[in-house]
């Protein structure tokens, strides 16, 4: 009887952990999908945008730790609408600058925007310093719940994953019942047509865009609270994001939810068998094989040609 | 008014039956037949939508069919991949010119050569003097012989449908596609196609989609009316401009 | 004869944009450089052979691959495992718990040597694998994803995903691939002590020669009909489909040379640098490659090798003096080069030189002449 609730707990925790890596995942592929799936954009600085709202996040909480220590408990929700906010002004700004040019060029977007995450990434330790920095979290952030005797599941980890859903949900919403989605569904699918419809097309790609960073920006709070944040730490994930993107099916962001869960789960239960690095090989060779055999992803929408 | 070519033997060069298409539930093509004759010149007519296009993606392999059979000199179309299809003998020309704009008109039709079309082949291929007078004889056909060294972007758009049709010369396919040669000409120009397009559909069975209907009046042993991806009259350009349901169809909603 | 002079050496411009690099290559560097500088700049040349490649299958063929420092690190660990095995012998790894295997293998507690070492003990075998073994992973991947018409993005994304798989790959096995450390104390080739001075500039030299031989077979493989079908291809990859070219074996075949190019470059950084490493296989590395490439001019053979030389330069020389600035210019350069200077040097003196060039010896009396329809890459 005890090995039996010994094995549950474990079973519980690990299921967890899948979890909590699916919504890491999905945090991080949101914006990506948003803007590869939606517009067909390819951002290799998203991971600085991640690395933004978590700086962000960092600074907020030096300034009022020394501004104003009785804040400290509330801080951290402004911090991630903060985040959201500062990506979103900078993914705005480079939208702006330099991606508008390169529409038709995804190439050459690609390497543009390699271009810029260096940039991006030296900028920040330029500003903060090449060390691993960590914000101070709130109280009610840390620590664990203890359901069961025995499970133990880290607060933070729930943080994470009730603001992925909370953002899925939110963006699932914003695309299909808001003007706004209306216009950028309609911009790519026939830009034409919307631009003679009078859809400032412009302005939507401009407004994804800097939504995406903004996502990616709020997904770099989130990080915050369950690791540290350097230079290169929205590069470390780079690849993997948009494998996700582009294993679900890159318009589909039902698709990029499906995606992020499976990787997620064969990753941690992997992890129970190997190492942790085999268990990369694995799951990222696994993803490329399957890419190889169906380069079209898990859920494609068939259009007429 | 042409008049079809005398065949002796009821043997079709194309034989397409049940050719059936859909798209995410709209079928645009729907059990079509159309037999075509060897050395002969069907034009195809149709409003906007009715399917002209599609049909002549499914027989070069553009477009996978969902059910239906295109048989061409005896050999299943369907089955095969695209460049198998043109090994076997069909050219297709696109609606937009799609020519190779970096490089020259002779570097178009020399690339456009059926011979070293593998890889190995390719590395290989020299351009041999029957290459060279190939070239120059396709040239004269299609009236850019003067023309030869230029870059083709530097065209006209009628020239540049004109080199399409010379790259397609260039393999000499036994059933050439055409998708609207015309569009896009001036009048002389559309003459001049006339011209070319008899000249070559002598030795060939052609397809060609067209709207204009004094084009078509001029090249067309028999025409076929589309309509929601049916056949929905076939016969002389006379008959057919007289039939109330063509009426119906282009003038009618 | 003329055929070999127009297609390979590519005529008179060809000819005087080939002798010069020859000239600076192996008669001014060696002259004015020390050995151990030289060598440096032999470093930067074995990149050049990746940044070749790419003007093949990228500027040519359309074919962005993010993932060249696979093959690079795949030739050119072939290489230090032929190395390391030769500098394994018993004798010399006598102090070791296990004798004759790799002292990285020792250190993790591998008691013999892996299967697929063993191969390494020879050098033919290991020369053979050094351009079998990308060209076999080049033909696999390009296959399976040009048979499947995946898009150009996707490939690129793949292509990065092999990169970051091999990389972990190598760093977690340490015990059979010396891991993040990767292989290194190479010593000797068939006795030949490859880190003395003098077989140094004698490797400099062969990588030259290594090097030039590539840009000749590019050229060569350019001017043919397959060189304007890649040409075709970039332009209008249904029309060359539509002229019974079954593409996707073109696509394979510019990627496998490109593969093999990367090896060399690989084999001859081991044998000039003495180590093989992961850092040079992931994705950082791989896109910089690309870099190299982009910055010479990516339609340009000649100004992939002038690029990788001028973009390691610029980069040993600021990450010392400003290392806080090198990142701001490479990150710079890319968005320039994708920009402003999408042909890179090689486009701006096309664009801006050559017609002073022209213009000048056209004053002087000389004969104009017209750019010829197919440029020398």
């Amino acid at each position: 009887m005890e090995s039996f609730s010994d094995l549950g707990a474990i079973l519980l925790m690990q299921g967890f952990n899948g979890l909590s890596v699916f919504s890491v995942l999905l945090l991080m592929a949101l914006g990506l999908a948003l803007i590869f799936g939606q517009m067909g954009v390819i951002n290799m600085a998203h991971g600085e945008f991640l690395a933004i709202g978590a700086y962000t996040t960092y600074l907020m909480s030096t300034v009022v730790q020394a501004h104003a220590p009785g804040f400290m408990p509330y801080y951290f929700l402004f911090a991630v609408v903060a985040a959201f906010a500062v990506a979103f002004a900078v993914g705005w700004l480079v939208e702006w600058l330099m991606i508008r040019h390169l529409y038709r060029r995804p190439l050459d977007t690609l390497l543009a925007t390699w271009g810029l995450s260096l940039i991006i990434q030296q900028a920040l330790r330029s500003v903060f310093g090449p060390r691993e920095v960590s914000p101070e979290l709130p109280e009610w952030l840390m620590g664990s719940w203890q359901p069961l005797d025995g499970v133990d599941i880290p607060i933070n980890g729930l943080f994470v994953m009730a603001l992925s859903f909370v953002m899925t949900g939110g963006l699932l919403l914003a695309l299909f019942r808001s003007t706004w989605g209306l216009h950028v569904r309609a911009t790519v699918q026939n830009r034409l047509m919307s631009g003679a419809v009078g859809i400032d097309t412009r302005r939507v790609d401009r407004v994804t865009f800097a939504l995406g960073c903004g996502i990616a920006g709020m997904g770099g709070a989130a990080f915050t609270t369950i690791g540290a944040t350097g230079p290169t730490s929205g590069s470390l994930y780079i690849v993997d994001t948009f494998l996700t993107v582009v294993f679900g099916g890159a318009a589909s962001l039902f698709g990029t939810v499906a995606s992020a869960f499976l990787i997620a789960q064969t990753q941690s239960v992997s992890e129970f068998f190997m190492t942790g690095s085999m268990a990369k090989v694995l799951t990222l060779s696994a993803i490329v094989v399957i890419l190889m055999l169906r380069p079209q992803g898990l859920f494609s929408i068939k259009t007429r040609k | 008014m042409k008049v079809a070519p005398e065949v002796k033997v009821q043997e079709f060069a194309l034989y397409v039956e049940g050719l059936t298409v859909s798209f995410n539930g709209f079928v645009a093509v729907d059990g079509l037949n159309l037999y075509v004759n060897k050395g002969e010149t069907r034009v195809v007519i149709g409003p906007n939508g009715a399917g002209k296009t599609t049909v002549l993606d499914l027989i070069c392999g553009r477009t996978k069919a969902t059910a239906g059979s295109i048989r061409f000199n005896d050999v299943e179309l369907t089955r095969m991949s695209e460049h198998e299809i043109v090994r076997a003998g069909v050219g297709r020309k696109f609606q937009t010119p799609s020519i190779y704009e970096t490089l020259s008109v002779r570097e178009n039709l020399e690339v456009s050569f059926p011979r070293g079309r593998t890889v190995f082949g390719a590395l290989a291929f020299r351009i041999t003097p029957d290459v060279v007078e190939r070239v120059e004889q396709v040239a004269g056909e299609i009236f850019l012989a003067d023309m030869l060294d230029q870059p083709a972007e530097l065209l006209s758009h009628g020239q540049k449908q004109w080199l399409e049709i010379g790259m397609l010369l260039m393999q000499s396919p036994e059933l050439m596609m055409l998708d609207e040669p015309v569009a896009g000409m001036s009048v002389s120009e559309r003459e001049k196609t006339a011209e070319l397009l008899n000249r070559i559909g002598r030795d060939r069975s052609m397809i060609v989609i067209e709207h204009d209907m004094e084009f078509v009046k001029h090249i067309a042993h028999k025409v076929t009316v589309l309509h929601q991806g049916k056949v929905l009259a076939e016969g002389s350009m006379d008959h057919v401009q007289n039939d109330p349901r063509v009426i119906e169809v282009y003038l009618g909603h | 004869m003329s055929a070999f002079y127009k297609n390979v050496i590519g005529a008179r411009e060809g000819l005087a944009g080939l002798l010069v690099l020859a000239a600076l290559v192996f008669v001014v560097f060696p002259l004015f450089l020390d050995v151990f500088r030289l060598n440096l700049v032999g470093k930067y040349l074995t990149y050049a052979f990746v940044a070749v490649g790419l003007v093949m299958c990228w500027g040519y063929g359309g074919i962005l691959s993010l993932g060249q420092g696979v093959f690079f690190g795949l030739g050119g660990y072939c290489m230090a495992m032929f190395l390391k095995l030769e500098a394994s012998t018993p004798e010399a790894t006598a102090i070791q718990s296990t004798p004759g295997i790799p002292d990285f293998m020792d250190w993790n507690q591998v008691t013999a040597l892996p299967w697929f070492w063993e191969p390494f003990r020879s050098l033919p075998l290991a020369l053979l694998a050094t351009v079998l073994v990308p060209a076999l992973l080049a033909l696999v991947l390009g296959a399976a994803m040009f048979k499947r018409r995946v898009g150009e993005v996707y490939f690129a994304i793949v292509t990065q995903a092999v990169a970051l798989i091999l990389s972990v790959l190598i760093i977690g096995q340490q015990g059979y691939t010396g891991g993040v450390n990767g292989i290194t104390d190479l010593k000797t080739m068939l006795g030949w002590d490859i880190r003395s001075d003098g077989a140094r500039l004698v490797l400099y030299y062969v990588n030259g020669a290594l090097l030039f031989a590539c840009i000749l077979f590019g050229r060569f493989l350019l001017a043919s009909k397959l060189g304007k079908l890649l040409i075709a291809m970039r332009d209008k990859e249904e029309r060359v489909r539509f002229s019974g070219y079954d593409v996707a074996n073109f696509k394979v075949f510019v990627f496998c040379v490109a593969a093999v190019f990367a090896a060399i470059g690989g084999a001859m950084f081991t044998l000039q640098v003495g180590f093989m490493s992961p850092s040079f296989v992931g994705i950082v590395p791989s896109i910089e490659m690309v870099i190299f490439a982009a910055v010479g001019g990516r339609l340009s053979l000649l100004g992939a090798v002038y690029g990788a030389l001028i973009v390691n330069f610029g980069k040993s020389y600021f990450s010392e003096t400003f290392p806080e600035l090198w990142l701001f210019l490479m990150g710079g350069l890319f968005i320039a080069v994708v920009m402003a200077f999408p042909n890179g040097l090689a486009g701006i003196y096309k664009d801006y030189v050559r017609p002073r060039l022209a213009r000048a010896a056209a004053g002087k009396g000389k004969a104009k002449r017209a750019a010829p329809a197919g440029e020398p890459a």
